[in-house]
């Protein structure tokens, strides 16, 4: 069975300084959610404006988001999370560190579990990369215990890079573990979803939800402005717009006019920081919504 | 089509990889790396041909270009033997920590006619190639002076394991990070007559410098200094940031904006801009790349070394001036060594004018050293 996606999702760049316009912007976003209350509080706005979905990346600090979410779950009925991996600049940062092999071992699990430790290390020992994933994906998703994960998602770094070198076999390994371990269904963010929806349906993962750039700027949208137009009107993906402002290039009333018009882009995922905007974005996006879509979606 | 082979899979080689493997005018032939680890689960997961020897790979491999990304301390040997069989080579940064050895290789690909380019992939940046783009048409009039800053978080702890904490590997921010820096000033107001007053201090590591300061001078009247650290992990990752101050205005640029100020417009006048503040933004100076892994820049570099072998055009970035960019980092390394002035009346100076250069040792260290042997 297919799993329900939200209309409206809400993400997590404006809590960790990810801004793609402003590096002052971001260190300024950095400060304000340093404390971890100030996330809390615009999640609850959102909450409090009918946003159920937060789409978010295995940020350490998230984990103390989720600790507030399980302690307090009575207070958030119908609250799903949509976690993004892996954190990226970690492994990246580690890599440089430490190497490539190094930064795998180091994010292997270290404690308590001994079962865990074994398998990774013979996991290691003997290339087996389905095994590795595995144990990688559980050390992140660990911090999500207990919390409602429908969709899990492999970041787009982590996506492209796979993309690119062709191990397309990663894709499977990620869809098996995610379905398997966690009865979720995988999504894949990328910056490049018409070539990754060929690999997907290449490697048997039919009408797979893929979130990605599409904006009226094309931004970020590598393969062009065409080529994801074509692909978004064949509707063999389960498509969720990122950047659909094009990090603020856009004006949102044009920005969303462009996302809308397409009734086969399910989901629109949007970060913000007062409760004012993320009202009067989730309005917008509702009036401009179709509604052909309305009655099938979660509004 | 062109065939291509990449040596050295580090966390550069890897990422070169996934973006030449699907470039639509290059057939990856093969990968080398010394780690017979990362080349098997490569082999059975993505079919490449694999080699630990470069040597053998050269020899027995059809190519007609190679990417080197292995500890910078290989890279001279590698590129000169990639050019002795006439490959068209992109070397990632630094390049050649010996300028000479640079210059060298650099005169022996010209003659070949071979494309080289180097990865110093800032110089793909749209935002710095609008400033460029700008300074050039002398938009901000006669410039006096210039800061480059580049942060970030690679070194954070007193140990590290890899190449990158040992000085006769290359590794150390000068050479591996300060050079970004360097390069982009070079890249956008030329290189330095001379440099004074640099700084090269530890912060974790033992062996390594983790931040540089230097004083640049251009010419007469048009001065920059240079700051740069990578053990500030209050940046998510590196950032690096340029301010250029000229006698119509400034221009502050990193990866993400072009902010200008301009006292008066010029005559001509600049198609967009405007007296007082404008502002540019990567989304609209951004053009697409055919395939996104990490950054437009990543995937523009590499798509302007295939043009350059099709059309015979010198690279941006290119084994010169990376070697220019190795000569000012020598430079800066040998006037770390110099004395300075000391602080004091003359008298106190005892007729010498300086007192000894301060020795570089990790500041973390240190503390250790002194809790250790119970010294306050």
């Amino acid at each position: 069975m297919l799993t329900q996606m939200d209309r409206i999702l809400f993400g997590d760049n404006q809590f960790f300084g990810v801004n793609h316009m402003s590096e002052e912007k971001a260190r300024t976003q950095s400060m304000r959610f340093q404390d971890i209350g100030a996330i809390i509080e615009v999640l609850d706005d959102a909450y409090a404006e009918g946003i159920r979905t937060f789409m978010c990346t295995t940020h350490e600090r998230i984990s103390e988001v989720c600790d507030h979410f399980r302690k307090h779950a009575g207070k958030y009925p119908g609250f799903k999370f949509f976690p993004c991996l892996p954190y990226a600049h970690k492994y990246a940062n580690a890599a440089a560190e430490l190497g490539v092999l190094g930064a795998v071992r180091s994010f292997l699990p270290q404690e308590n579990a001994l079962g865990a430790l074994l398998k990774g290390g013979m996991s290691l020992a003997r290339k087996d990369v389905e095994g590795l994933a595995g144990l990688l994906i559980d050390a992140e998703m660990k911090m999500f215990a207990d919390l409602d994960t429908p969709v899990v998602f492999l970041q787009n770094v982590a996506t492209d890079f796979l993309l690119g070198l062709g191990f397309d076999d990663a894709f499977r390994m990620f869809n098996d573990h995610v379905r398997e371990r966690y009865g979720a269904e995988p999504g894949f963010i990328t910056m490049n979803a018409p070539f990754l929806l060929q690999k997907l349906e290449k490697a048997g993962l039919q009408n797979p939800i893929i979130c990605t750039n599409i904006n009226k700027i094309a931004f970020r949208m590598s393969g062009g402005m065409d080529a994801y137009e074509d692909m978004i009107r064949q509707g063999r993906s389960r498509l969720i717009a990122m950047s659909v402002f094009a990090s603020g290039a856009l004006p949102a009333k044009e920005a969303l006019d462009y996302v809308c018009q397409f009734p086969q882009i399910e989901s629109i995922v949007f970060g913000a920081s007062s409760r004012r905007n993320i009202g009067q974005t989730k309005q917008m996006i509702e009036r401009l919504t179709p509604s052909s879509m309305v009655a099938g979606s979660a509004l | 089509m062109l065939r291509a082979a990449i040596i050295g899979l580090g966390k550069m080689g890897l990422s070169h990889q996934s973006m030449v493997n699907v470039h639509p005018e290059i057939k990856l032939a093969s990968v080398c790396d010394s780690s017979g680890y990362v080349l098997d689960v490569l082999s059975k997961y993505t079919g490449v041909k694999t080699y630990t020897d470069y040597q053998k790979m050269l020899a027995e491999e059809e190519l007609d270009c190679v990417f080197v990304a292995t500890p910078s301390r290989y890279h001279a040997e590698i590129v000169s033997a990639a050019l002795d069989r006439d490959l068209h080579v992109f070397c990632e940064k630094p390049y050649a920590l010996d300028p000479e050895v640079g210059y060298r290789l650099a005169d022996t690909a010209e003659r070949k006619k071979r494309v080289n380019q180097v990865g110093y992939h800032y110089r793909f940046v749209a935002a710095f190639n609008e400033a460029k783009r700008l300074l050039d048409r002398r938009l901000i009039g006669e410039l006096h002076h210039i800061r480059a800053e580049a942060y970030g978080p690679v070194v954070l702890r007193p140990k590290g394991g890899t190449w990158r904490s040992q000085k006769s590997e290359g590794g150390g921010c000068l050479f591996d990070y300060s050079c970004h820096a360097i390069d982009l000033l070079n890249y956008l107001v030329g290189q330095p007559i001379a440099v004074s007053g640099t700084v090269l201090n530890s912060v974790f590591s033992n062996d390594v410098d983790d931040e540089i300061y230097s004083t640049f001078q251009f010419s007469k009247g048009f001065y920059g200094q240079l700051a740069t650290n990578w053990s500030d992990e209050s940046f998510r990752k590196m950032s690096v940031k340029l301010s250029i101050w000229g006698s119509n205005g400034r221009i502050n640029v990193d990866r993400q904006e072009v902010q200008v100020y301009l006292r008066s417009l010029p005559e001509p006048s600049e198609a967009g801009y405007k007296a007082g503040w404008n502002v540019r933004y990567t989304t609209e100076l951004t053009k697409p790349v055919w395939f996104y892994v990490r950054g437009e820049e990543y995937s523009s570099q590499i798509d302007h070394f295939v043009q350059c072998i099709k059309t015979g055009a010198v690279a941006i970035s290119n084994f010169r001036s990376a070697s220019d960019t190795s000569l000012v980092a020598s430079s800066m390394r040998a006037d770390a060594d110099k004395t300075r002035t000391s602080v004091a009346l003359k008298d106190e100076r005892g007729g010498a004018m300086g007192s000894e250069p301060p020795q570089s040792k990790s500041f973390v260290r240190s503390l250790l050293d002194r809790m250790g042997s119970g010294q306050t």
